[in-house]
This record gives C-alpha cells, structure tokens and sequence, in this order.
C-alpha cells in the first residue's frame, strides 16, 4: 500500500510541476517580425534586465481577433507592435488602460493618441510595396508593373499573390489605402480586377514577398521592409512602388486595461518610445515616430517616403469591420464552384 | 457478501481513471456542443448558428469537398496498401524488412511535411512540375497525394494484419482442388481479409477527413472542414462558428467509428485456435512483380522525404542551391525558435511516461479486476471515445472547458500540462487497445491464484503483469512519443507563448512563407522519431529478452 501512496504522491508532483507560474515576465502581444524579436528584447533588457518578455506574435489580424476575442478575459499585459488602426478600434472597445509614456511629447503628433493621457503611441510605419521576382517575369516575358493599375493586365492572370485583410495587417492597409485612392467605388471595382489576377490570398503580410523571392509567384503585394530582407539575402526582387502611392501603417504600443504587471507594462512603454528604441526600429524601418531619427534603411527602394498617402486612419478604424465583412464576401471563396 | 481492501481499491482506481477520463474527454465534448448553440455572449440560441453556417455556401461547398478528398485518398491508399500489403505477405521477395521499414517513415513526421515536400516537387519552381502538364498542385491534386503518403503506413498495418490471419488449411484446400491462384484470392485471400480491408478504409477516410495540416499547406484556395474549424478559430477568433464547423465534422468520424467497429467484432471469428499461418510459395515472376511494385512504392516514400532533406539544406530555393544550414536557425523565424523544439521533446518524453501509465492502468482495471462490473464498463466505452473525436476538435473543445473563467482547472490554460492530457487522451483509444490485446494474453489464474493466496492484487500486478506485458507497454510508450511529436491538430488552439511546439512551428513558419524553414523543422522531428524507434528496437532485442524468456521456454 505505501508504494502506491508513494507512487501516486510522486506522479502528482511530477505532474505539478509541469504546470509553470507566471511571476516577474510580461506578456506582450504583437505583429513585429518574427525575426526582430530577439533583438527587440535583447535590447530591452539591456536597460531592464529584471524584466522578462514573453512574446505572442502572429500577423496583424489574428492578434486582434484575439484580443477583442480575450476583451473579458485578457491574457496580454501590454500590446508592443500592432496596427495603429486596431489599436484606435479596441480603443474605441474600452480595452486600454490610458497612459502617457515618459517623453511622448517627443513623438509626431501623428504618432501618438490625441487625448491625454494617451491610450496608444506609434512607434514606427511599415509601407505597402509589391515584390516583383525579375527571372521569373523574364521567364514569363511579362513587362514590369510601375502602378496598381498595372497589375490588373491580363497578362499578369494567376500571377500575383496578395495578404488577406482579414488575417493580415498589410492586407487590410492595401485595401483601405485602395478605398482611399481610388474613392470608394473605384477601389472595389479596382480590386474585383485584381481578384482575377490573384493566384491566391495568403494569411500572412509577408508570405506573398517570400512567394515572390522563392519564385513560387512572379508578383507578390507586401510591404517595402520584407522586400527589402528578401532582396538582402540575395533573392532576384525588384521592389516596386506604385505610381498613384501606397498605403502605409503605423505600429503602436497600448497597455491592456486590467494587466496585473502595470508597473512593468508602464517600464515598457515608457522605454519603447525612447531614442535608443527608436534607432533600434530604424534598422529595419525607414519611418519611426520620433522625428529626425531614422537613418536610411539598405535596399529600400528610393522615393518610397515620398509615395505615402495621406492616410485617414479614421476612416480605416471606423470602417474596419465593415470592409472587410464586404472583402469577405466578394473574394473569400475562390474555390467556390462558378455558377 | 462483504467487499474486500482490493474491491475498495479497485472502485478508487477506477473511480480516478474515470474522473481523468470524464475531465478530459466528457466535459469537454459537452461545452463544444453547447457552444455551438450559443452566441457571444453565451446565451443559447438554438440552431441559429448552424443555420447561418449552412446558408453560408462558401462553408458547405466545404463539406463536398472534404468527402471528395477523402474517398478518393481513402480508394487510392487501400489500393496502394493492399497490395503492398499482399507482397509482404503472400510473396517471397527479397527485402521484406527494408520495404516494410520504409513504409512506416510517413508515421515518424507531421502529416504537413509531405505537403511542403509537394510545394518543391510540383510547385512552381518544382523539380517535376513537368510531370503535372500543367496542373496546380495547389489545390486538391496536392492534397491527395499528400495524403495518401500520411495514410499509407496506417493503412498498410492493419491489412498486414488481416492478410497475415489467413489459414493456410485453406490455401492447401485450395490447391487440392486445382484452384486458379485468381480464384483462390477471390474466394480464400479476399474474404479472410475483407474486414481488416474495410476497417483500413475507414481509418484512412477518418485520418483524411479530420486532418487540416495538408489541406492548410497544399490545399492552395481548396477549403475543407478541417481548415474552415481553424480558419473561422485562428483567422477570425469566431468561437462559436468553429464549434458548429466541429459538430459538422465529428458526423462523418463518428459514422466511420461506428462500422469500424461493427467490423471489428466481426473479425474476431475467423482466427480460431486450430489456424494454420500460411508460408506462400516460391513464385519467380510473382515475386519479381512484386519487388519491382514495393520498389516503386518504396522510391515514392524516400522521394517525399528526401526532397524535405534536400530542401532544408538549400540555402535559397531556388536561386541559392548552395548547402548550408541557414534553414536551421529557427530563432529567427515564426514559430517560437528551438525552444519550441525542445518543448516539443519535453511534450512527447511526459506523454509517453503518464500516458502509458493511465492508459495501461486503465486497461488493467477494465481486464483484471473482479468486482464493479458497470464501472469497468463505462470505462472501456469512455476509453473507445476519443477514436470518434478529430484531435482539432478536442482542442478547441478544451479551450472553451478549460479557458471557462469559473473552472476550478482554468491554471490549466496555457500550460505544458494542458498539451500532455489533450494529447494522451487523442491518442488514448488505440494504446488502450494495444494494453487490452496484450492483458488478454496473461491467463486470468494469477489473479485467481494470488488472490486466494491472499496477496493484494497490485502485487500481482507489479510482480506478475508489468513485467509479462512490458513490450506492449513500450510499445504504448513510443506510440505516444512518436505521435506527440507530430501532432498538429490536437495542440494547435492550446500552446502559448511559453509552449510553442515543433510541430506547430513546422504550421506557422510555412504560414509565413519560411517553408525552408518549416521543412527542416520536419526533418528535426523526423530524425528524433527515428533515433527513439531505433533505440527502442535495440531495447526490444537485448533487455527485454531477459523478462519474455518464459516465452520461448514454454514453445521448446
């Protein structure tokens, strides 16, 4: 009899301790690059080393499905990277807890929540641009594309690849800077061509770059940062900045309302916003929220800065939901029988 | 009559076996369903969701889909397997172990790695993508051929074992009376294996139909059930609509549960004490056929998984074909880095030590005990469940139990833990088959025997049983290491930040368009799984000849 005491009392505590505490770390909820992360929090922790993070990263959608999904039940302490528009959205939802970071003057009133105590602050802004793999349209005999218009050519069928708004955060921001450019009929009509030329939607903002640096398609909308990566590491891309202008997108930093680390979430996002953060976003993005820090970024293609629209993130916060229930229903089902 | 310490006993063990059983399976099951008719805010609503699902012709076009992968996957293997299966069997060609080797390998990945594999075979920059003549592999051609490769070892056991019963008697009747060797397979080799053929048929429909790891990688704009559950879960976070995508596919599974096991019993008859087991005759032209056949079947399996070795190695696909291990820097992609390889390790090492004991535990009980008859038999019948239940389904049923603010498990959520149970109790049924068969070996007089020599039953338990029936429980061991290893579907709704999985990763990193990547991550679970089977096969050779010696002095 005591060996099965001991037994059971040995496989309750093995058992015990595979369920782990979450004291001293933070959870941070976020879109940034797979790849930056590390750096992020290495970085970090130089200045806070007592701090551990935790990163659950996925693309831009997903995570905010997830914390509107987690509204009363949340699991993140503070959200590190993530669309601003999201941000304005969930703002909207009551989910943050508002908090003026340390030195938030500092940063492009653009860049940061207009009321005060802020409830978010932009740290840096990714930019549509599309990847075009030049031995694969040579292989095709295609001509290259220099606008959106272009890729509607009826040469291009099958040939291009794009982000699903729904799911990623580049989607959404090219199809809410389409709305913009185009006004809003002339961006569906824009986009019910281009569906007839996408070979398929994919669930992340960069696969279609990677797509286009591995050949599996010639033409691939993503965003100038990923094409720039691609390009580094010897892929035979192009990056090509539409002629009527591209959309854009900042990411932003919110502490989730109800954290039980608000003291460490405050640390955070007091030090995301210094000039140390800011040069450290700058490596791999060419426009941050504190004026007159970024430095050119390699491989970039030149007149990107210039080609940003004037963004109404208004318009994109508010309409969100309705925009993309709409994408949804004209282009989700590309499979579906034509009848 | 006056119950005895052992009847107590036994009620307690069965009664904790049950409770584990009844918190990971039953409960959960129980708040799916609710869900599924309920709205955001959990109040119910009846079928209204299932009624905007089915007036949702993107998502039902679905459900034609997934049965027209599925029945084709499922003619396609058992025909490839079937005849495998028969050369293994019924011929005497050379290389037996080798081909037989090689068809298990699909076992030792995640279904997805043969589909990434597809992408560098047929994809666009693929090596054979002539061979299509200018079909997509995206789409349902890909995961046809994916799935087929994933089946083919399930498939291919259990027709061996129907084949292998065959009684030889009745091959030598047969040749007796001049039968045409066609015509012995129609009436002698055909029917002894008609049940395993039809049980081999719906393993494979139901491995198909509920697996969304090929479908999501390969399936291109193809959607199935499966991938709509993660899709609508993942992509959307719309609880309720994957719970009802979920009842939807619990249907075919369930059905296919039901014949099979239908099936089964019958089975049981054909084998009786007096069988003969049949030795084929040497056949020059037959065996030949035959070795040229398992060859190419052979060719296909190392093609698949060769191309992922080669893939994973490439430095950049394909304009960089340079070898390096540039791929197997896993920190920096999507996915969770090594670490998640090495919760991938941790996940499967305690899935292998507690699954082996509740499942062998369980089926002791259900067995050997004497007393509490009803009890023994709920527990056999909670412990056939989960075969009927798709691991994607369990999963996000366990969210929905074990997330639920106001369950006392809720510390569950997000941890290590959560994964171990979700994935013993996927996997649970087929271990306690495994258990079962082999208890039903040991001759019931020792129980008796100790019993009356007033022994307390788990002393007989400790000295008699384990040790006589310690292959089947390495053998449940490896089952649960190899399969927590690669399983997707059961741990993709459940692994946080802390717990990211390889297998997962293999999923996400692809979702992301590393694919290089993710294909070296599925060569990193394949070359675990096949170093933990070899050792075990060296483990099975020298130390367990020292507790199965019994065995071979009985037969002398």
């Amino acid at each position: 009899m005591k060996k099965i005491i001991t037994l059971i009392s040995f496989v309750a505590v093995f058992f015990l301790s595979l369920v782990n505490a979450n004291a001293g770390s933070l959870t941070v909820y976020t879109a940034i690059e797979a790849e930056d992360l590390k750096r992020y929090a290495a970085t970090f922790n130089e200045d806070h080393p007592d701090i551990e993070i935790n990163w659950v990263r996925d693309s831009t959608g997903i995570v905010t499905a997830k914390l509107l999904a987690e509204k009363n039940n949340p699991q993140a302490d503070i959200i590190w990277g993530l669309a601003g528009t999201s941000l304005m959205l969930m703002k909207g939802e009551g989910m943050f807890h508002p908090y003026s970071p340390k030195g938030i003057e500092k940063l492009d009133p653009k860049f940061r929540d207009g009321d005060e105590p802020a409830s978010w602050t932009g740290i840096d802004a990714w930019v549509a641009a599309v990847c075009v793999n030049t031995v694969e349209m040579e292989k095709h005999g295609f001509s290259m594309p220099s606008s959106w218009e272009d890729l509607t050519k009826p040469e291009y069928e099958g040939h291009v690849a794009m982000p699903n708004p729904n799911s990623s955060g580049t989607g959404f921001l090219d199809v809410s800077s389409w709305l913009q450019i185009f006004g809003e009929d002339g961006g569906w009509d824009f986009m019910d061509r281009l569906h007839k030329n996408i070979s398929h939607y994919t669930h992340s903002g960069s696969k279609p770059c990677k797509q286009a640096a591995a050949g599996e398609v010639p033409i691939g909308v993503s965003f100038a940062f990923r094409g720039a990566r691609s390009k580094a590491k010897g892929a035979p891309i192009e990056i090509i900045v539409p002629s009527e202008g591209v959309g854009w997108e900042m990411e932003a930093n919110a502490i989730i309302k109800g954290t039980d680390n608000l003291e460490d979430a405050k640390t955070l996002a007091d030090w995301a916003i210094t000039q140390k953060a800011m040069e450290m976003y700058n490596e791999a993005y060419a426009v941050v929220g504190m004026p007159g820090v970024a430095k050119p970024v390699e491989h970039f293609p030149p007149g990107l800065l210039d080609a940003m629209i004037k963004n109404d993130f208004e318009f994109a916060a508010t309409n969100r939901k309705a925009i993309l229930a709409e994408w949804q229903k004209r282009y989700d089902s590309k499979s579906e029988p034509k009848s | 009559m006056k119950k005895s310490r052992d009847d107590y006993l036994t009620i307690f063990f069965i009664s904790i076996i049950g409770i584990y059983i009844f918190i990971a399976l039953a409960f959960p099951m129980y708040a799916i369903l609710s869900k599924s008719v309920e709205n955001k805010d959990g109040i119910f609503i009846g079928f209204e969701n299932y009624q905007s699902y089915f007036s949702n012709p993107a998502l039902v076009y679905s459900i034609y889909n997934s049965l027209f992968v599925s029945i084709i996957t499922m003619v396609i293997t058992i025909t490839l397997a079937f005849i495998f299966a028969y050369a293994l069997t019924k011929s005497r060609m050379a290389g037996k172990g080798i081909f037989r080797s090689i068809a298990m390998i699909p076992i030792l990945v995640p279904s997805l790695l043969s589909g990434i594999s597809l992408i560098y075979l047929f994809g666009k920059q693929g090596i054979f993508r002539e061979l299509l003549m200018g079909y997509e592999i995206y789409g349902p051609i890909g995961i046809i051929i994916a799935e087929v490769f994933y089946t083919f070892p399930h498939a291919l056991l259990i027709i061996i074992t129907a084949l292998s019963i065959g009684d030889a008697r009745l091959y030598e009747a047969a040749k007796v009376l001049r039968s045409k060797p066609i015509r012995t397979f129609f009436t002698v080799t055909l029917p002894s294996a008609k049940y395993g053929v039809i049980s081999a048929a719906f393993v494979v429909f139901t491995l198909v139909i509920t697996d969304f790891g090929i479908p999501k990688v390969i399936g291109g704009q193809f959607n199935v059930l499966a991938v709509d559950v993660y899709k609508q879960v993942i992509g959307q976070q719309n609880f309720e609509m994957g719970a009802v995508v979920s009842v939807v596919l619990i249907f075919p599974a369930l059905l296919a549960f039901v014949v099979d096991r239908i099936v089964q019993r019958k089975q049981v008859a054909i084998l009786t004490s007096r069988s003969v087991v049949h030795e084929p005759n040497k056949n020059k032209n037959f065996d030949t056929i035959m070795f040229i056949y398992c060859s190419f079947i052979s060719v296909f399996i190392l093609t698949i998984i060769g191309m992922c070795l080669y893939a994973s190695l490439v430095t950049f696909w394909p304009y960089n074909l340079t070898l390096s291990l540039t791929n197997y820097q896993f920190d920096l992609m999507d996915g969770g880095g090594w670490d998640s390889y090495y919760n991938s390790i941790r996940m499967a090492c305690y899935t292998a030590f507690f699954g082996t004991i509740v499942v062998f535990a369980g089926a002791y009980f259900v067995e050997k005990s004497r007393s509490v008859k009803t009890g023994r038999t709920i527990l056999h019948l909670l412990s056939m469940m989960p075969m009927a239940i798709p691991g994607l389904v369990l999963g996000l049923a366990y969210i929905f139990f074990f997330n639920h603010p106001d369950n006392p498990l809720n510390f569950l959520y997000g941890t290590m833990a959560i994964l171990v149970i979700c994935t013993i109790t996927h996997f649970y049924t087929v271990s306690h088959l495994t258990a079962l068969t082999s208890l039903k070996q040991i001759d019931n007089e020792f129980e008796h025997v100790s019993s009356s020599l007033k022994q307390p039953f788990y002393k007989t338990f400790f000295k008699v049983t384990v040790p006589i029936s310690l292959p089947a429980i390495f053998e449940i061991g490896i089952y649960f290491f190899v399969n927590a290893m690669t399983t997707v579907s059961a741990v993709v709704f459940l692994y946080s930040s802390k717990t990211n999985l390889a297998s997962v990763a293999v999923l996400n990193m692809d979702d992301a368009g590393d694919i290089a990547p993710a294909a070296a991550m599925g060569m990193m679970i394949f070359y675990t799984n096949a170093a933990v089977r070899i050792v075990y096969v060296l483990i099975t050779k020298k130390i367990l000849v020292r507790f199965q010696k019994w065995r071979t002095k009985t037969t002398s």
